[in-house]
């Protein structure tokens, strides 16, 4: 291969194969890294009981069932807590949208301190120890008699996701041409009408991806539910499925890894439904032009 | 959830040519001049801050104002006194003394360690793969489709799932990792393994929002750029060093900071794997504070916990909030 005389572009060429093949290698190890544990959890929801106990489990179930899913939903209250999943978080993410949209409209297009104090407060509460919030928290909401009651455990999702949802959306205003907005003031519109029919509008995959991101995390959320709901009818996804693991280990593998999967599910879907929207271009279109 | 365009503008009136409005007599706020990225921002009073701007800042300003500022002063004034759960003597302002009985609390400070060790081992082997996952992703790759997508959905599962999977991985019996390498680790369960395997799940976890804020971030590097260091016969190191990481940097450190943070603060993936075992190897500060505070009720104490936290967090903030105001002004 190594003439004394190379001809340059070739040898720039072989290099960028041999760098394309690197690359295809690394995407496969990011792909194992990626894909196993999840591809494992898939195998273990749908292998019966005998199989689970042999010492040499595999890959593939021999005989696949649906047995665990039902054993699932039989034995824990699992579709209850979904309703209560489901309640706490579209109410919180639906909330946590209404209330950040105007805020992050008014934090990106004017400074002042409130809006230097607003990002410094955002990146605070990122850094909250939960300890610190939650005792204080328990103690306010005792108060209020809204210890294991929905409402409190929503007041404080939206609170909890707020910080984030204003700083995605405050980005995406900034991300926006003031000139659209300067435009239709000029034409006339007030503050909110500019906000509400140009604004929003084009805004609208950001609104997506805040409310998404708000709903994901409250559905996922574990440690507000785990301390602030005790009654079990009331519990979320994640504080049942912890029920599932015993006290003392893991009990029974089958039905765990299918209710898992099921708890999954709902996110799971969301995301896929809304990914294209979040990436989507049309943020780009909006400003080139 | 897009309101009509034709949405009710309560105050569209009473502001028909808002360029004419001069700072003076604009509301309450102190004339503090409006620093203005823009240089041609000169129009009229359009980005000044004015009364009515209260309106749309206030609905999310107040419940932050009473359930998330509130309370986190609260919790810290906490850590100054003896407050216990289901007591009925009123609760005593004690000074310092939660803090000088932490300070000998050896189990506090061996958590704190072992706190430390798991962020900064999460983090930093998170970033990594992360911003190569990117880079990646950010290249015309066929299957970049799929990894694009399975980076994804860590973010989308609850981390008690993630737990739980991870759990029947490291299984000893019916786990595929001991399977797969032929071993017979109780990987969870032994005092020597238990945090690295705590950890790689730690990295699992959290890959996706760096991946993704990095990807995003790499939108912002210059295409054409990238492309005349490359005719100039650049290397790729030498492409990344000199044209990305430049553009990336920002995100990268606020991404950096937030996750260490982020991670230092992380409760539920170790609850469900090891609930703090063995032997509390992976007990976490806010595993410890949790179970000083609703197992035993020492609210007091578990409060001051979390300001020792606070403090630690408040010195890698200061960092962060300096480079990022110095970011937004330039």
């Amino acid at each position: 291969m190594t003439h004394p005389i190379r001809s340059r572009p070739r040898s720039r060429a072989v290099r960028r194969r041999a760098g394309r093949a690197g690359q295809y290698l690394a995407l496969l190890g990011y792909l194992v890294f990626l894909a196993f544990p999840l591809l494992w959890l898939v195998s273990t929801a749908f292998k019966p009981p005998r199989e689970l106990a042999s010492s040499h489990p595999q890959w593939i179930p021999d005989q696949p069932t649906w047995d665990n899913f039902r054993q699932a939903l039989d034995e824990q209250p699992l579709l209850r807590a979904a309703g209560n999943s489901l309640l706490a978080a579209g109410s919180a993410a639906l909330i946590a949208v209404l209330l950040a949209v105007p805020m992050a409209y008014a934090l990106a297009r004017r400074r002042s301190w409130l809006s230097r104090a607003a990002t410094g407060w955002v990146v605070v509460s990122q850094a909250f120890p939960l300890v610190l919030l939650i005792i204080p928290l328990f103690l306010l909401l005792k108060h209020l008699r809204l210890i294991d009651a929905m409402p409190g455990l929503v007041m404080v999702y939206v609170v909890w996701s707020l910080p984030f949802a204003l700083w995605l959306l405050t980005g995406y205003v900034r991300a926006l041409p003031p000139e659209l907005e300067e435009a239709a003031a000029v034409d006339g519109a007030g503050r909110l009408r500019t906000l509400v029919s140009v604004t929003v509008p084009l805004l609208a995959p950001g609104i997506a991806a805040t409310a998404l991101f708000a709903f994901i995390t409250a559905w996922n959320e574990f440690f507000f539910a785990l301390v602030l709901l005790k009654s079990p009818e009331k519990q979320t996804m994640p504080v049942v499925l912890t029920h599932f693991l015993g006290a003392e280990g893991v009990a029974d593998l089958g039905p765990l890894a299918a209710a898992s999967l099921l708890a999954t599910l709902p996110s799971l879907l969301l995301f896929a439904l809304l990914q294209r929207r979040i990436s989507g271009g049309m943020l780009a279109g909006a400003v080139k032009h | 959830m897009l309101r009509p365009a034709g949405g009710s503008p309560p105050y569209s009136e009473k502001r028909p040519g808002h360029q004419t409005r001069h700072p003076a007599p604009d509301g309450p706020r102190p004339p503090r001049p409006a620093v203005e990225r823009r240089a041609a921002g000169g129009k009229g009073g359009g980005r000044r801050w004015d009364p009515g701007a209260w309106f749309l800042v206030l609905p999310a300003l107040l419940p932050i104002l009473v359930l998330s500022v509130g309370p986190l002063l609260y919790g810290i004034a906490l850590a100054f006194t003896d407050a216990q759960s289901g007591r009925t003597d009123p609760t005593e302002w004690i000074g310092l003394l939660n803090f000088r009985d932490l300070r000998q609390d050896t189990l506090f400070w061996e958590s704190f360690r072992i706190g430390l060790v798991w962020a900064a081992g999460v983090t930093v082997p998170q970033f990594l793969l992360s911003l190569g996952l990117a880079l990646l992703l950010n290249q015309n790759l066929r299957f970049r489709w799929l990894a694009r997508t399975l980076a994804i959905v860590p973010w989308a599962m609850p981390e008690v799932v993630v737990g739980i999977m991870w759990r029947l991985v490291y299984h000893p019996d019916a786990g595929i990792l001991n399977e797969t390498l032929g071993t017979h680790r109780d990987w969870l369960g032994s005092l020597g393994s238990a945090l690295p395997a705590v950890i790689v799940v730690g990295v699992w976890a959290g890959m996706p929002q760096t991946t993704v804020a990095l990807l995003a971030g790499l939108q912002n590097v210059p295409r054409e750029l990238h492309e005349a260091a490359a005719m100039d016969g650049a290397g790729a190191w030498r492409r990344f060093r000199t044209v990305t990481w430049p553009a990336l940097r920002p995100v990268a450190v606020a991404m950096g900071a937030l996750a260490f943070i982020w991670n230092l603060n992380s409760f539920a993936l170790v609850y469900v794997l090891t609930n703090g075992g063995p032997g509390g190897r992976t007990r976490l500060p806010m595993l410890f504070a949790y179970e000083e505070a609703f197992r035993y009720g020492q609210f007091g104490y578990a409060a001051a916990m979390g300001c020792v936290l606070v403090a630690v967090v408040s010195v890698l903030l200061a960092v962060f909030l300096v480079g990022r105001l110095k970011g937004d002004r330039t």
